[in-house]
């Protein structure tokens, strides 16, 4: 079974968004293009607000994917459990769409017996540890996150090394809110390693409004040029394949 | 690792529930809450007039999960290092279906405990127990993975260390799932997350820290020097010095050379002795010369990678160069041409 790509955007942000489009619908937009949204909401002696709280979790759910709120102590953990949890959920849902045709009737794997739900998961637990993963980072860096960027990038740091002793690929590219001019600044491009964050990290300026929807709008259209991109190439590949034959 | 709050609250059931299981038609009367994982709860409970343990989750692969590594050790003989497994089924409460599975009850202090009961003279005879199981969980193919003083328990007497929670156990060169920061060689800078024998073995080698300092302490700068001058002001680490930094450099191939080590240790025998002063300083001077940047064994690997990908990058670099500069000297040639 082909699984192709998982694509997630995880946004680890402290709060409400306050201008531009609504952020859980920008996420809803995102799960129709098949890409998960994930939200970590960092706090530290401060608490989020209920309308915070709420908007976060409906990130997440609107985005198809998993939500958390942490004290920065525990964020390492989390950033990685998080990913790993929405990675497993989306490869359960394809497991499921294949059995569901299987099966008929709507049935999931949930409603085998015990005995057969254990070799699915053996299934799903194989493909979470081959599969392609790509996750879009989207950091706020509006002024209450200044204090939690130094926990941020350890977060992230830890991320990719958990991810990569996967032994699918991983590319990971990194975006922070507000940018410097824009919504959205692009501040790694897609690689494997998140290693060179290192030195990008302290140079970054925090500050200014929390433009959540926008910047999940601009990470979308960022996957679908490196999408398009890709599918040239590959078409191009295809072509000469062809030739060659 | 995290609790999920709502997880929590939505398999709680209060003592003297009775649990229906929907395939084997078993049932389970709660008895008390014994404690909580990552992916659930445990609770005591009684079937049949015996005590047994069930784990609860409203997650159900992660329980089926858990019970697919629970399966796999009951296939190995004589293995006594996780619980064994009773029964799997689910329960369908109004509303909604949670899967469970019970397994035996173990029943003791935790490692911890037991060690402030009975005085650090245990440590040594725990760790030979311990690292004889996880020999023999390493020769199926499997790493324990989330191994901490939490997840032990001592049974007895005789006392006999027993593991309770085998959610993060991982099929070795997979990645490790589940792992708690303190025993997480990522989390010190002094390996990778990939599920080896070693990886074990580091945690086993913190576990013996923090039963000397059992607040746990963390990471300020990470590395092994950190670990090693903790190590180092604790009297009763002393004896333990240069097994814990093997086993935390990766060191140790396997278990049992781990379990040799500690055995020579308590050796009255002085050849003995001195013979694993002798090895453990072939093994100490090794790694004493980079461990500034102490890399781990994974790093390695990876920076020769980096380095293949720079000199790709650099020779096409000099490819372009080339090129544009054969191709300007002929366009230079072709203008020079036509003047003339």
């Amino acid at each position: 079974m082909k699984t192709g790509t998982i694509r997630q955007i995880l946004l680890i942000t402290d709060g409400c968004s306050n201008q531009g489009e609504d952020p859980i619908a920008m996420a809803a937009l995102a799960k129709e293009q098949g890409i998960t949204v994930n939200v970590i909401g960092v706090m530290e002696q401060d608490v989020i607000d209920d309308q915070g709280m709420k908007e976060i979790e409906g990130i997440a759910l609107s985005g198809g994917g998993v939500s958390q709120i942490v004290y920065s102590q525990q964020l390492s953990q989390t950033v990685q459990m998080v990913t790993r949890k929405a990675m497993t959920q989306t490869l359960q849902g394809v497991v499921n769409k294949e059995l569901q045709q299987i099966l008929g009737g709507g049935r999931t794997v949930e409603d085998l017996p015990p005995d057969q739900r254990g070799e699915v998961m053996e299934v799903v637990d194989e493909l979470g540890e081959t599969v392609e993963l790509e996750v879009l980072i989207l950091v706020d860096t509006s002024a209450s996150m200044k204090h939690k960027l130094p926990t941020v990038k350890e977060a992230l740091l830890d991320l990719s090394l958990s991810l990569n002793a996967r032994s699918g690929d991983n590319r990971f590219s990194v975006f922070v809110f507000p940018g410097k001019r824009n919504d959205v600044e692009k501040l790694l491009d897609w690689t494997p390693k998140l290693e060179s964050l290192t030195s990008i990290f302290s140079k970054l300026t925090t500050g200014g409004i929390t433009p959540t929807g926008p910047a999940i709008r601009e990470a979308l259209t960022y996957f679908n040029k490196k999408r398009s991109l890709r599918s040239l190439l590959s078409r191009d590949d295809e072509s000469f394949f062809e030739e060659s034959v | 690792m995290m609790m999920n709050p709502s997880l929590k609250n939505l398999c709680k059931v209060i003592p003297g529930t009775i649990i229906d299981g929907k395939w084997h038609h078993n049932r389970y009367t709660i008895i008390k809450e014994l404690g909580y994982g990552a992916n659930g709860i445990v609770y005591l409970a009684r079937h049949d007039n015996k005590q047994v343990a069930l784990k609860m989750s409203d997650n159900g692969m992660s329980i089926t999960s858990e019970v697919n590594v629970l399966k796999s050790f009951a296939k190995v003989q004589g293995s006594a290092l996780g619980p064994s497994l009773l029964d799997v089924d689910d329960w369908e409460r109004p509303g909604k279906k949670v899967s469970f599975y019970v397994m035996e009850f173990i029943k003791g202090p935790d490692f911890l405990t037991f060690l402030q009961q009975k005085g650090p003279d245990w440590t040594g005879v725990m760790i030979l127990q311990l690292l004889a199981d996880l020999q023999q969980m390493h020769d199926n193919g499997w790493v324990f993975g989330d191994l901490k003083p939490d997840n032990l328990i001592v049974t007895g007497p005789p006392a006999r260390i027993r593991c309770i929670d085998v959610g993060g156990t991982t099929m070795q060169g997979r990645s490790i799932k589940e792992f708690t920061e303190f025993f997480d060689r990522g989390y010190w800078g002094l390996g990778s997350r990939k599920a080896d024998p070693g990886y074990d073995l580091f945690a086993v080698g913190m576990i013996m820290v923090n039963s000397a300092y059992p607040k746990r302490f963390t990471k300020s700068t990470g590395g092994i020097e950190e670990i090693m001058s903790k190590v180092r002001k604790s009297p009763e680490l002393k004896i333990y010095e240069k097994v814990i930094f093997n086993s935390l450099t990766g060191k140790y191939q396997s278990a049992a050379q781990m379990r040799e080590e500690i055995l020579e240790i308590h050796q009255p025998d002085s050849r003995a002795r001195k013979r694993t002063a002798r090895i453990q300083q072939g093994a100490a001077s090794q790694p004493s010369a980079k461990t500034v940047g102490s890399q781990p064994p994974g790093a390695a690997g990876r920076q020769t990678r980096k380095g293949y990908n720079k000199k790709k990058k650099k020779s096409t670099f000099v490819e372009t160069v080339t090129i544009i500069l054969i191709i300007s000297l002929l366009y230079f040639f072709y203008i020079y041409s036509q003047i003339t």
